[in-house]
């Protein structure tokens, strides 16, 4: 039989030696996936690899893939850690990418730096502002954040595709008589592209750069300020934070907003750095927001591992345009994402319990009982440590 | 409290092994109704029950004594199914029994009253009896017919209880006899109490030991669990002490006292109690003072009303009170968690809005009675704890001194001696004394001139009791004004210079420490006297 007993200490080490091995876990479960599917697991690895990394271009463009992730990760990794449950990454980075293209059409005239800060502060504010209405709405009237969070990706979306679909507005392109057919948003000038960094072969995209930044420096935010220590203590007992005398609904607002900001950056990003255009089916279709909650999940919400998870997530996405064909579906990569996901979030449960199988003793003795969590011990069994 | 408990108990003591039919002989007395046999019960890091052993006979009346974390309760849940003992085994009329469930020990006739009671606040006496209770009848449920047999029950057992009220409308001791009703009508035998005495005024408590006693005598046997000496000796047979998990010795009450039963309890001589009164109700400005001040609870409803109160710099202040008279909610209005609807709150000059930010930027030191989760957050480390306030002047900057948090905790963790591994242990890991230690270290260790403190030692074991008392004396004498709420009558006329009585949310009348008298304080808790 299983026994689960809780951990008092968890050695350091597991918290290295546990994630790694749910990779390989899931890597083997994954071949074996891919072999029930027909697909020789060791070459898809391989091409997997290809695709992704050794190609010529191909680490490149898996840095691509990557950059939206790591803003939606960071989002995601940053509202979650505080138990703040923003599912709404998604329409925040719409409103990220219509604040930032926006911005970069009205200012057209500026000088290239300028308007691309410009371009960033439109991304950060529309994204910081549609996050604070959920945010709002939850700190001053106790609504569910995830509820409204994620409905207002429904609304976001609409805004986009109304902007470029369904208007003649300020960000549809109306020069010409066959975009007035097929409709498309106006293109930025080219003083408007966010700058790449150019390191021998690989291109590094501005906004990647931009967000391993604030990666690291949202980990020091948490880590060592006063607004950091208030947000673990929101999180970690909202009560224990008001007695504490900390604005416990400010803390939350200010948490959604900047979460929101994040977002709204990488919406931003996706226009100065890629598509130079807004483009809401691109956007929808990529679901990057969504992505995001995985790759914060896999990185455990923290900042600096999810630039390794958001390039790993990179790695597969981008190796599935490529592999992708008659004989392999996009589905099954999405497939492997999930598998994934799973192996690693459940093989948490390894750092925090002891898990040992043995075998059922005979059958005359009385059947040992599992033992209750920790959290129901009786209060006497937590007294009895000596003091 | 007792008559002559020796002569009458031991009586019906002997009735009950001969009505028991015939008592098979171990060894040569009676059958016990219930024994345990080494029981042994692990939980990680501590040993909670060490091969315990001890023996209640039909008819008897049998406490079991220890201090919070003796293993009391980790026994109780072995006795009633709830746990299953790593070793040993419990037995029923002489036969061993294996419990896989409550149920298995409630047809063995076991039942037990805890704590905190289990009971449905809309529902009347007899759907609370018959709650959950299927056994032996139909689907239909017949109102008339269980209030019937409730009633003679109750009376059979002198538990004077209407069947047809509504739980809300009895008071706690008259709830508790709920309790009690409903294990007698499911066919108890052996009935076990768990600190039954916490919630009730004295003249509740001397009423339950009258029960107990009845029951006693027609044979039910009785486990009285309890910390509280005077009520073991007042009421029990015999005595079995628990210390660290391991039973210390059986003893005949008669044959017994304090002293002795105090010793093998705690294993070294105990002193309690503020030494030497400093008494000075002194005519400096008061710190906290509270003008008609009412609030509501939880459901909407009066919780405090037009309370009106002032404590002054050295003095301590006790509020004594039944559970749930408002007392909760009167240090909640006093720290700015709950608002006020009415009167004025003044901390050290400077009047209240009713903000948690506004009181402690005034002084307000703050023990509130919800420890985990409110005055200390669970999930961080202790160190994070002990600056769960003072972080803010930590510079002007945004950014947190780490080093200091650190060393300022090694050094309280040293001066109020909280067992820990290091500063970066976290909350929860903690035993319940060295939590309210963590807790008072950080609210002493600012620079509050009032501290309010809920329940501080409800829970603790007498080490952690005595110092939580000796540090809320201390701070007294170094000035500051010290609001102690507390349901532990004995510990407010150990502790406080004047003692407030609350009941139904007001304060029905304030004493001096030196003309309090026990039975009028009852009688107030209890709202009869004023």
């Amino acid at each position: 039989m299983i026994r689960f007993a809780a951990r008092e200490k968890v050695p350091r080490w597991l918290n290295y030696a546990v994630p790694l091995g749910s990779v390989i876990l899931a890597v083997i479960v994954a071949g074996i996936f891919l072999a029930a599917t027909g697909h020789n697991p060791l070459t898809t690895y391989k091409n997997i690899i290809q695709a992704s990394i050794t190609q010529p271009g191909a680490f490149s463009s898996t840095l691509v893939s990557m950059t939206p992730l790591l803003f939606t990760g960071l989002a995601a990794a940053v509202a979650f850690r505080m138990r703040i449950w923003n599912i709404g990454s998604e329409g925040q980075l719409y409103m990220g990418a219509v604040g930032a293209s926006g911005v970069g059409l009205l200012l057209h005239n500026l000088p290239g730096p300028v308007l691309i800060v410009a371009m960033m502060a439109g991304g950060i504010a529309a994204g910081t502002l549609w996050a604070a209405v959920p945010g709002a709405l939850r700190a001053y009237l106790n609504t569910n954040e995830i509820l409204t969070t994620l409905m207002l990706n429904y609304v976001a979306a609409n805004i986009m595709y109304y902007l470029i679909f369904d208007s003649n507005s300020y960000w549809r392109d109306l020069t010409s008589p066959s975009a007035r057919v097929f409709p498309q948003g106006k293109n930025l000038a080219s003083t408007a592209n966010w700058p790449p960094l150019q390191l021998g072969s690989v291109t590094i995209p501005f906004g990647l750069l931009l967000a391993a930044g604030f990666a690291v420096l949202l980990w020091g935010v948490i880590r060592s300020t006063k607004y950091g220590f208030e947000m673990r203590v929101v999180a970690d007992s909202p009560p224990a934070a008001r007695y504490a005398g900390i604005k416990t609904r400010r803390k939350i607002l200010s948490l959604m907003a900047l979460s929101g900001g994040i977002a709204g950056l990488g919406g931003a990003s996706q226009v100065g750095d890629f598509s130079h255009v807004l483009d809401p089916r691109g956007l929808e279709q990529a679901g990057f927001g969504y992505t995001g909650i995985v790759v914060a999940a896999l990185g455990r919400y923290n900042p600096v591992a999810v630039v390794v998870t958001s390039f790993f997530i990179g790695m597969l996405v981008n190796a599935g345009y490529a592999l992708q064909g008659p004989g392999f579906p996009i589905g099954v990569t999405g497939t492997m994402e999930g598998i994934l996901l799973f192996c690693v979030l459940g093989s948490e449960i390894f750092t925090r319990y002891h898990v040992t199988i043995r075998a059922p003793r005979r059958a005359t003795a009385i059947r040992p009982v599992p033992k209750p969590p920790a959290a129901v011990l009786p209060a006497s069994a937590h007294e009895e440590v000596p003091s | 409290m007792t008559d002559d408990p020796t002569t009458t108990r031991q009586s019906a003591y002997l009735n009950a092994s001969l009505r028991e039919g015939t008592p098979r002989l171990v060894g040569a007395g009676p059958v016990p109704a219930l024994a345990t046999r080494g029981v042994t019960k692990h939980f990680p890091g501590v040993v909670a029950n060490d091969r315990v052993s001890f023996e209640v006979m039909p008819g008897e009346i049998h406490a079991l004594l220890g201090e919070n974390g003796a293993g009391k309760t980790t026994l109780c849940n072995v006795l009633t199914g709830l746990y299953r003992p790593d070793e040993g085994y419990v037995e029923v009329r002489g036969e061993q029994a294996a419990f896989h469930s409550p149920r298995d020990a409630h047809d063995a006739g076991i039942f037990m009253v805890h704590q905190h009671f289990t009971l449905v606040q809309p529902l009347t006496v007899a759907q609370n009896v018959i709650l959950g209770w299927s056994r032996r009848r139909g689907i239909w449920f017949s109102p008339r017919r269980v209030e019937r047999e409730i009633a003679e029950i109750a009376e059979q057992f002198h538990v004077p209880i209407d069947p047809s009220t509504k739980i809300w409308q009895l008071s706690m001791g008259e709830q508790q006899r709920v309790e009690i009703l409903k294990a007698l009508y499911r066919g108890a035998r052996t009935l076990i109490l768990d600190e039954p005495t916490t919630v009730l005024t004295p003249q509740e408590v001397r009423q339950l030991f009258e029960t107990l006693r009845g029951m006693a005598a027609s044979g039910t046997s009785v486990v009285f669990i309890s910390h509280k000496l005077p009520e073991v000796l007042a009421v029990s047979d015999r005595v079995t002490v628990l210390r660290a998990g391991k039973a210390m010795g059986t003893v005949r009450t008669a044959d017994t006292d304090a002293k002795s039963l105090a010793h093998l309890m705690v294993g070294r001589d105990i002193m309690l109690g503020r030494k030497g009164s400093s008494g000075k109700t002194n005519a400096a400005q008061a710190v906290l003072s509270l003008s008609d001040v009412s609030a509501t609870g939880d459901l909407g409803t009066p919780a405090v009303v037009g309370v009106c109160l002032e404590v002054h710099p050295g003095e301590i202040v006790g509020v004594a009170g039944v559970a749930g008279n408002g007392q909760r909610e009167l240090a909640e209005v006093i720290a700015g968690e709950r608002p006020h609807t009415a009167g004025t709150i003044t901390i050290a000059g400077r009047p209240q809005h009713g903000t948690p930010w506004e009181a402690i930027d005034a002084g307000l030191g703050y023990v509130p009675e919800e420890r985990m989760g409110v005055g200390v957050a669970p999930g961080l480390t202790i160190a994070d704890n002990l600056r769960l306030k003072s972080y803010r002047e930590d510079g002007h900057g945004p950014l947190l001194h780490a080093k200091r948090g650190l060393r300022n905790a090694t050094e309280l963790i040293e001066r109020f001696d909280i067992v820990a591994r290091g500063p970066k242990t976290l909350a929860r890991e903690l035993s319940g004394g060295n939590v309210q230690r963590l807790l008072l270290a950080r609210e002493l260790s600012s620079h509050a001139k009032v501290l309010v403190a809920a329940s501080p030692t409800r829970g603790l074991d007498v080490a952690s009791t005595e110092s939580v008392r000796q540090l809320l004396t201390e701070s007294a004498d170094r000035g500051v004004g010290v609001l102690l709420i507390s349901e532990d009558l004995d510990e407010i006329l150990d502790l406080a210079d004047r003692i407030a009585v609350m009941y139904r949310g007001r304060v029905v009348g304030v004493l001096d420490r030196d003309g309090a008298d026990i039975d009028h304080i009852g009688l107030m808790m209890s709202g009869v006297a004023s």
